[in-house]
């Protein structure tokens, strides 16, 4: 079962990798973007600690939720709301339940999943955070390190693909080549979750 | 890259700062970055809030005051503001005429701004709000995230703005500007690519013989890279990709705009290239506007916006305006 500490480590573990990727992401972001989305999301994940720490919410949905509507009020840009949306929907789906097991919470984390779909208009192959996204979810019923791997994959695999959603669609052929900085930090959001269950 | 800063972290809240202390006109809530126009809420009348990422000076906070923004909500650098800027904005202006937000096209800022709508509403702000989506560099389909927010931003802020100080309702000042933004179209050229404080480096290389066609205001690189043309074939280049998509039967407001790095001298230059280029294509200028405007932090480089106006909305550009960035008959 996964209580509200174990989604304190998995919020903690990834303000821990976006601190240490941050420059990376950024770079990624700079050939396609507008090289800030390490230092929006580092900025985004420290506020959720800090705000985790003093609220010291009780549930697993409990933290989530309020680790998505502090992005939400801190990040700006996309990410901010399509990263706070992900955690506040999933959150919501958890409800106030003391404990969740493994199965509700890959459950929750679809509907999470689903929910930033709607809000970007973003479908697996438009080189975006859903293309690391779907595939974790559809392999988190193995394991987290199952899902790392799909994770991690999927933003790979981002590579030959051309942009159809947010800003490096703009480029159209030209985003070919790069790999997609959101599903870069979606793959870290979701190693950080191997991390926080000690796999 | 030297930058006038201190560290990347603050010239948000620094510019804020300065603005506060040059500008007594205006209101700069410089924690929660908002600036807004010191006689607000303007009994009986509409106000406009608009936002975006910081970067694009004198947009959007050097449009706050008499005749044209309410407030206006600075992100960091090139990053969409967050929600609760805009619903701290609109309920700092809101005289209970409504508010409209005015959004460039990008992912960020739509997102933001939808859900600010929402939260206002919830606090029973009346809330409209029209898209600015000129920019014919980008293809408008499904498979792009549509064309971006640009020039016409200003048209749109200035237009508005007075339809708003005229005292007309949400609805006809919602229904002006969308029609300034359907009526407006723009192209952009970078010759050299921009700095953010937080990468310190160009964002993306561009080789000294080179110009990228087709750029956008945040550093991403446009649609085509060629050898270095001159200023009277970058106006050709540029006001035909205008006149492609746009085709003015009325004459035009034209703003040639300076993309931050380059100067007025070559500006006032290409913008009379540019009057070459419409009066031989047949396009009638009605009022031009020349320099920096909506940038693109140091990039060098221009872009030019025409606007097909009409009698109302040539008077509605004439009249009289009063911000730190576009300042006339007041």
């Amino acid at each position: 079962m996964l209580d509200a500490d174990f989604f304190r480590r998995w919020m903690a573990a990834t303000a821990v990798s976006v601190d240490r990727e941050a420059e990376r992401l950024t770079a990624l972001d700079s050939p396609i973007g507008d090289a800030d989305h390490g230092s929006n999301l580092r900025r985004g994940f420290t506020a959720v600690t800090a705000t985790l720490e003093k609220e010291a919410p009780d549930t697993p949905g409990g933290v989530l939720t309020l680790a998505g509507r502090q992005l939400i009020s801190t990040v700006g840009g996309a990410s901010g709301p399509l990263y706070g949306t992900l955690l506040r929907r999933t959150g919501k789906a958890l409800g106030d339940a003391a404990e969740v097991s493994g199965e509700e919470f890959a459950s929750a984390l679809r509907t999470g999943v689903q929910a930033v779909m709607t809000l970007g208009g973003a479908v697996p192959g438009d080189k975006t955070m859903i293309d690391a996204l779907v595939p974790a979810v559809d392999a988190l019923d193995d394991s987290f390190a199952a899902a790392r791997a799909a994770a991690e994959q999927g933003a790979l695999a981002t590579t030959p693909l051309q942009a159809r959603k947010g800003r490096a669609s703009y480029l159209g052929e030209r985003s070919i080549g790069h790999q997609d900085p959101g599903a870069t930090s979606s793959a870290l959001l979701i190693a950080a979750l191997a991390e926080a269950g000690g796999e | 890259m030297k930058m006038l800063i201190n560290v990347p972290e603050t010239v948000v809240a620094d510019a804020l700062r300065g603005m506060a202390a040059a500008h007594p006109e205006l209101t700069v809530d410089v924690e929660n970055r908002v600036i807004v126009r010191r006689d607000a809420p303007v009994a009986g009348k509409v106000a406009l809030v608009s936002g975006g990422g910081s970067g694009h000076e004198p947009l959007h906070g050097g449009f706050v005051g008499p005749g044209m923004l309410s407030a206006a909500c600075p992100g960091e650098v090139f990053t969409s503001p967050v929600p609760d800027q805009m619903v701290r904005a609109a309920a700092a202006v809101d005289s209970g005429a409504g508010v409209l937000f005015i959004v460039k096209n990008y992912t960020g800022d739509v997102l933001n701004f939808d859900m600010a709508a929402e939260l206002a509403e919830d606090e029973g702000i009346q809330v409209a709000k029209v898209l600015v989506n000129d920019d014919v560099a980008v293809t408008d389909s499904l498979y792009t995230a549509g064309r971006r927010g640009t020039g016409a931003t200003l048209f749109v802020e200035k237009i508005a703005g007075a339809a708003a100080e005229a005292g007309m309702p949400l609805e006809r000042v919602e229904s002006l500007a969308r029609q300034v933004n359907e009526n407006s179209r723009s192209f952009g050229v970078a010759l050299s690519a921009c700095t953010t404080p937080a990468k310190g480096s160009p964002t993306f290389d561009l080789p000294p013989g080179e110009l990228e066609l087709g750029i956008g205001i945040h550093g991403e690189p446009g649609r085509e890279r060629r050898a270095m043309m001159t200023s009277g074939e970058i106006a050709d280049f540029a006001v035909n990709a205008v006149l492609e998509d746009l085709d003015p039967r009325n004459p035009v407001l034209a703003l040639v705009n300076g993309m931050g790095a380059t100067p007025l001298l070559e500006l006032y230059g290409f913008s009379a290239e540019v009057q070459r280029v419409l009066t031989a294509r047949g396009v009638a200028v009605a009022r031009t506007l020349v320099g920096n405007y909506v940038t693109s932090l140091d990039m060098a480089g221009a872009s030019v916006t025409l606007c097909q106006i009409d009698e109302e909305t040539l008077g509605l550009w004439d009249a009289p305006v009063k911000t730190p960035g576009l300042r006339w008959g007041m």
